[in-house]
């Protein structure tokens, strides 16, 4: 089975279908085919070896890896019924509706507060400042620590404190999905922890799709799992996915077992 | 292997190798001491002749024919003209093609080659430039031996490495900062206004200032615009005629008169201090950046 078991979802369950997805940067095809199905209000994972093509993946879903030079993309991405890749869609809109986070904690040289305005200052947001600054703080469960020396510089957080500003960051524009690159590989293991549970509360407004390497955050947080593999030609491919409990248990395929047994990648 | 036959397989000869790195030591020593003396015994004998003839009527005062009553005045604000000007034409077009060819740009072959001479024209000969403002602006363009001629001649000579000084503070804008803004759904317009401009302004303006304190002691461009003038007067206008420092200096460097060699001098003490403060606002701009983006 390499293709998606959830074809049968219906419409209002799904915040993402991926459809015959093809990823290229050049000449070379970073990921063939893929398909599948990514829940609403539920977390996803994408894992996989190095080098499969999780982040390629994440990317394309938001199109913010053609901002790679050379990079082109095939296929559909199916986001609330409409393809993000169809001509008359534009970039910059999907981007805001689905919002990122990125692998290594990325403040904006500014304060607290114009961090998490950014997005509200671009996009012409005309409701309270400050009150929705401090509503996206809150739902970063950063709001707490922050909320005396909101004008100081984001530098000045801890690491962990960072990620969630640009978890806060990101939730500013009201996205309708959340996608994480490796968002705790920076981190340490408390502030790993912190970001996981935060995944299991954005899940109540949000949809996240996370990328790791790191199979026990897989299984700690994730309700899906999507498992990729590259083949010879270092394209990377679906083997499978499925929910988290069952790909960690009983996968159905071979190759997704040795994944997860430790025996490659 | 046994410790014991160590000795048979390799010879240290730990004297000698650290005789060579004193000798090198000593060599390297002589290079920034040779470096230096010049540059002592040039300061110091300016202070020596200049220092008697410095006074605060030669900052005020206009030439003269006579060293006792010779002062800078126009040449300083001739200075400050030409370097305003110069600023004000180099900042926004600078800026304007190095965000250009960072941020917009297609790495091809025809923005390579482009790069390529923005090198190049960063090192013609400044006379050059002289001589070509010489013909563009003051005949060409009919601007006569104005300010405005000089600026625009001045702006040329320094355009090349404004360009590249804000190329680099462009490129050293983290592009997970860019990734995050492009992220939030901001438009490539607006990451750089909001994100790569406000970001690089620090090393542009280090830059910058240094370029324009390198055009504050450029003679010789200056001396194909403004000639040799005479002035008594501090220019009001752009279109009116001007003379700056170094020209001011080359010109009392060429009397006769004993007097004026230590008029000449007084005036390289004066354009050394200016110099020395553009530097210095350079440096702690680019210092005090530095420190902020390492907490």
């Amino acid at each position: 089975m390499t293709t998606a078991d959830s074809a049968e979802m219906t419409g209002a369950d799904t915040a993402l279908k991926v459809r015959n997805l093809n990823a290229y940067y050049g000449a070379f095809r970073a990921l063939k085919d893929v398909s599948f199905d990514i829940p609403r209000n539920k977390v996803t994972a994408l894992i996989g070896p190095s080098g499969c093509g999780k982040s390629t993946l994440l990317r394309c879903f938001n199109r913010m890896n053609e901002l790679i030079p050379g990079a082109r993309i095939e296929g559909e991405v199916l986001f609330n019924d409409e393809n993000v890749y169809h001509p008359a869609i534009d970039p910059t809109e999907v981007r805001y509706r689905i919002g990122m986070v990125f692998q290594k904690p990325n403040p904006f040289p500014k304060s607290i507060y114009d961090n998490v305005a950014f997005g509200l200052r671009i996009n012409g947001y005309r409701g309270d400042y400050d009150e929705a600054v401090e509503r996206s703080l809150r739902g970063a469960a950063l709001w707490d620590e922050v909320k005396d020396r909101l004008h100081e510089s984001g530098f000045a957080l801890s690491g962990g404190q960072q990620q969630r500003l640009c978890i806060a960051r990101a939730l500013a524009v009201e996205p309708e999905i959340i996608l994480m690159d490796e968002p705790a590989s920076a981190l340490d293991p408390i502030a790993t922890l912190e970001i996981e549970s935060l995944m299991r509360e954005l899940i109540r407004d949000y949809t996240v799709v996370v990328v790791t390497h790191n199979m026990q955050q897989a299984a700690r947080v994730s309700d899906k799992t999507a498992f990729l593999n590259m083949d010879e030609d270092r394209a990377g491919y679906l083997v499978e996915t499925g929910d988290t409990h069952q790909i960690f248990t009983n996968p159905a395929d071979e190759r997704t077992e040795a994944y997860i047994t430790g025996r490659f990648g | 292997m046994a410790a014991a036959d160590w000795a048979s397989r390799f010879r240290p000869n730990l004297a000698r190798r650290k005789v060579w790195g004193r000798i090198w030591f000593a060599l390297f020593m002589l290079a920034i001491v040779v470096g230096l003396a010049g540059l002592v015994i040039l300061v110091m004998r300016v202070l020596y002749q200049g220092a008697p003839w410095l006074s605060f009527h030669f900052l005020t005062d206009y030439p003269s024919r006579f060293p006792e009553q010779a002062g800078m005045r126009s040449a300083i604000f001739g200075s400050i003209w030409i370097i305003g000007l110069t600023g004000a034409f180099t900042v926004p077009v600078g800026v304007g093609a190095a965000v250009y060819l960072e941020e917009y740009a297609p790495k091809n072959w025809l923005t390579r080659i482009i790069e390529v001479n923005i090198s190049n024209l960063a090192g013609v000969p400044s006379i050059v430039y002289g001589l070509l403002g010489l013909a563009v602006f003051v005949q060409l363009l009919a601007m006569g031996r104005s300010v405005l001629a000089g600026a625009l001649t001045m702006s040329l000579l320094v355009l090349p490495v404004v360009i590249i000084a804000s190329r680099e503070a462009i490129r050293s804008v983290p592009s997970s900062h860019r990734e995050a803004a492009y992220g939030l759904g901001a438009t490539k317009f607006q990451v750089v206004k909001e994100i790569v401009v406000p970001q690089s302004i620090p090393g542009i303006m280090t830059g910058t200032i240094l370029a324009l304190s390198r055009a504050v002691g450029e003679a010789a461009p200056m001396i194909a615009i403004s000639a040799l003038v005479f002035l008594t007067f501090v220019p009001t206008d752009p279109l009116d005629k001007f003379t700056v420092m170094p020209i001011q200096i080359f010109n009392w460097v060429s009397r006769p008169q004993e007097g004026f060699r230590g008029i000449a001098a007084a005036g390289i003490i004066v354009l050394l201090v200016v110099l020395l403060t553009m530097n210095a606002v350079a440096v702690y701009i680019r210092n005090r950046t530095q420190r902020r983006s390492e907490e």
